[in-house]
């Protein structure tokens, strides 16, 4: 019904009129002990994650009936708007999923549909077991407003490790851009696509392009970038935008009728030699049964080793949450040692809590918590944490018009005009 | 009828004018029981009408015009008011989408009208298997556009659709053995556009040169009208079926006895008396085209360089990704401007003729 909606003011009324509706039914629930979740982890992977941290909460509170309000729809296009219209009509779920930063303090503490959980740090010890980078992304004011089930990494490049040993390609511990060219030139002159990507939702590409941005840039650089100290059309960013447009001559043709996963398909079968993905990529390869080390490798993208792009899930509490008492016990539990070693591995990401036995993890997931421990940690773009929903589109946008015309000096203006657009929107 | 077109606006518009012929009407009778009970009767309706239609419009040009930007809700308007429109009309993606809907609107209707009354003219023969190839033209209609979208996308993906086709048929062996390049176009993923008037528009508006997206038909828009025309082309033809058996065989027999060809039949007479149904047929597939979304999300998304990006995936875009309710409320204006071009002509013509 939302898909089709061609104005969005009903969607507020309709959201307004239900609440109305809802709102004794609610008031009436608040003694029952129920929980509403909401997300959009709806694939195998994903949902057995959810699931686990079901199964945590259920053991440490049990009692509580949990509605498991899920929207499927990659990457959340279908969830967000269910979401924000439930949130602009007051009728909010208990809680729900959201990246740290930018997307948390931004689009969702600002408006103040969330409630800080500050205590919950000291009274958890959590202060101490997550990271300060991290905590500090979901800190507006000295008030905390969530808590992060695990931590993808977004700047790694994947690799076939057959084939690149087939063509006489080996690659270290960390990688440069000179490297990658070369390497690349090997296999176009081999007849093969270097570089795989499935950008038909384009943040694929975007997420090529902010990393090999990084790359560039460096930790510090990215700090700048996006504490408006850096500006969008600086040397060093135009550079990274050229390397970019160079990486555009090693794509798989198709890349643009596939999707993210089809391209790591693509690359177990041999069919393209790297991608540069975020660990999700993971669950892919151990899916279809391949060794890490022996079938497939990876490494920090060129020029990103030291640097660690943070995509993170989290949770909130919902300001006027239906059943308070219910999501707090929620957020304690994911903050809880167990939860985070039940969650993780199946989602194939590393737990926020740096004190959790490693054992339980794999060769790649080892090394992504000793980069995690560290390096430095930075908001990703891409995914909502180091700038605003508006910029994040425009980059999006500008990355799309990039590819086919290659044109730096307007993909450097697009971003300008849009920092400065999404500056005045604030 | 209506399934597949949303009715948003139709259905609005059918009870406005038939409450018009029922206000008429009572003047005359004398009971007041009746005179009152018909707009008694319609008054629930025409204020959920009003409401949810006309309200929500006023609603949606003054979200356009506030600054309402991010989840905050902001109903305070701009300065400057229409920075929303300006902001738009400035985004190279939007003029993308301009051309696009429109380029989509012109070929999936000439395609779809033509094939439709193609077919049903075959029809109107009467040959054997009437009843079959009427039904078996009519399915595509009945599946939703999420599911053509999805078939569509894998028969024109490059590597594993179409392409395999022309590689099994040995075409590509042939055109390679007779010295030219095999024949696999990249269909959905071409950013190609093919007749680009930016130059010769240019000589006559210079402002043209400065745009960065080409004027043309972007190739990869091509697969999408074939999609669509493949699902409606059945209604056309359904449409020209109803409307040749409104045509009295009389009229053909004496065109036949002045001498007629078969063919001048159709041309002189049968042809000229369809018109009607042609210009029906037009506003209805006209308005499901500037309106399209579904399809175009399921098959190609915003596509290569937004080659087959449209305002409604626009809207989307902006409005729950972005956060930027004002500039998706106003694309949305400019969405509904669009198609009241194409309808506002066609019911005013028909009140006149009421």
């Amino acid at each position: 019904m939302h898909l089709k909606m061609r104005f969005c003011s009903p969607v507020v009324a309709f959201a307004s009129f239900f609440a109305l509706v809802q709102a004794p039914l609610s008031s009436q629930a608040a003694g029952e002990k129920k929980l509403e979740v909401f997300s959009w982890w709806t694939s195998g992977g994903e949902a057995a994650a959810l699931d686990a941290l079901f199964t945590v909460y259920k053991k440490q509170y049990p009692g509580v009936e949990i509605i498991n309000a899920t929207v499927a729809g990659g990457g959340g296009s279908a969830a967000r708007p269910v979401l924000q219209t439930r949130l602009a009509g007051g009728n909010p779920p208990d809680t729900w999923q959201s990246h740290p930063g930018w997307e948390l303090l931004g689009q969702y503490v600002e408006p103040g549909y969330c409630e800080a959980i500050t205590e919950l740090y000291q009274s958890d010890g959590w202060d101490k077991a997550f990271p300060k980078a991290l905590v500090d992304l979901m800190t507006k004011d000295g008030k905390t407003y969530g808590v992060l089930a695990g931590v993808h990494r977004g700047n790694d490049l994947w690799f076939n490790k057959q084939l690149l040993e087939k063509n006489g390609i080996t690659v270290g511990d960390t990688m440069s851009f000179d490297q990658f060219f070369a390497a690349c030139d090997k296999l176009k002159a081999a007849g093969i696509p270097a570089l795989g990507v499935g950008d038909s939702g384009i943040w694929a590409s975007a997420q090529l392009f902010e990393n090999t941005l990084l790359g560039v840039v460096g930790g510090q650089g990215w700090i700048d970038l996006f504490g408006g100290k850096m500006k969008w059309d600086d040397p060093k960013v135009k550079e990274a935008m050229k390397y970019f447009a160079k990486m555009q001559d090693y794509l798989n043709p198709d890349h643009s009728a596939l999707s993210w996963d089809q391209a790591i398909g693509a690359l177990i079968e041999g069919k393209v030699a790297f991608s540069s993905m975020g660990d999700w990529a993971d669950g892919e390869f151990i899916k279809a049964n391949k060794k890490e080390n022996v079938d497939f490798g990876w490494v920090s993208h060129p020029g990103t080793d030291g640097s660690f792009i943070i995509v993170a899930d989290g949770f909130t509490l919902a300001k006027g949450a239906p059943h308070k008492d219910a999501t707090i016990a929620w957020l304690k539990s994911i903050g809880s040692k167990e939860a985070q070693e039940a969650f993780n591995p199946l989602k194939g990401s590393i737990p926020a809590r740096t004190d959790v036995d490693k054992s339980k993890f794999d060769g790649y997931h080892q090394w992504s918590m000793k980069s995690f421990a560290t390096n430095t940690l930075l908001p990703s773009c891409v995914h909502g944490e180091a700038a605003p929903a508006a910029f994040q589109q425009a980059l999006n946008d500008a990355v799309t018009a990039f590819i086919v015309d290659k044109n730096v000096d307007n993909f450097a203006n697009a971003l300008v005009q849009a920092a400065k657009e999404s500056e005045s929107n604030k | 009828m209506f399934v597949d077109a949303k009715p948003f606006m139709p259905t609005a518009n059918l009870q406005v004018s038939h409450s018009g012929r029922t206000q008429a009407q009572p003047k005359r009778k004398r009971i007041s029981g009746e005179r009152i009970l018909p707009p008694l009767i319609l008054v629930p309706s025409m204020a959920a009408i009003i409401t949810f239609v006309y309200v929500f419009i006023l609603i949606t040009v003054w979200v356009s015009l506030s600054r309402w930007g991010t989840l905050r809700i902001d109903w305070r308007l701009r300065d400057p008011l229409f920075q929303a429109y300006v902001q738009m009309f400035a985004m190279p993606r939007w003029h993308a989408d301009l051309r696009n809907v429109l380029v989509f609107t012109v070929l999936f209707l000439s395609v779809s009208i033509g094939f439709g009354l193609l077919l049903a003219l075959l029809l109107d023969r009467r040959l054997l298997g009437y009843t079959l190839f009427r039904n078996i033209f009519l399915f595509p209609y009945a599946l939703s556009f999420i599911v053509t979208g999805i078939a569509w996308r894998w028969i024109f993906n490059p590597e594993t659709g179409i392409n395999l086709l022309f590689d099994g048929l040995g075409i590509n062996r042939w055109l390679v053995s007779i010295g030219s390049a095999p024949f696999r176009p990249g269909w959905t993923t071409d950013p190609g556009v093919l007749f680009s008037i930016n130059d010769s528009l240019g000589h006559i508006f210079p402002a043209v040169r400065n745009l960065s997206v080409h004027l043309g038909i972007p190739i990869a828009l091509i697969p999408v009208v074939v999609a669509a025309s493949w699902q409606l082309t059945g209604f056309a033809m359904s449409m020209y079926i109803a409307g040749l058996a409104t045509v009295p065989n009389e009229l053909r027999e004496a065109a036949r006895i002045d001498g007629a060809t078969e063919f001048q039949v159709y041309t002189k007479v049968v042809l000229p008396l369809l018109r009607p149904v042609t210009v029906s047929t037009a506003i209805i597939l006209g308005h499901v085209s500037l309106k399209i979304f579904d399809l175009i999300f399921a098959m190609t998304g915003v596509g290569p360089g937004f080659a087959t990006d449209v305002p409604g995936i626009f809207v989307f875009d902006m409005t729950f990704k972005a956060t930027r309710y004002n500039l998706g409320a106003a694309a949305s204006i400019v969405m509904l401007l669009l198609v009241a071009i194409v309808i506002v002509p066609y019911l005013w013509r028909n009140l006149r003729r009421n």
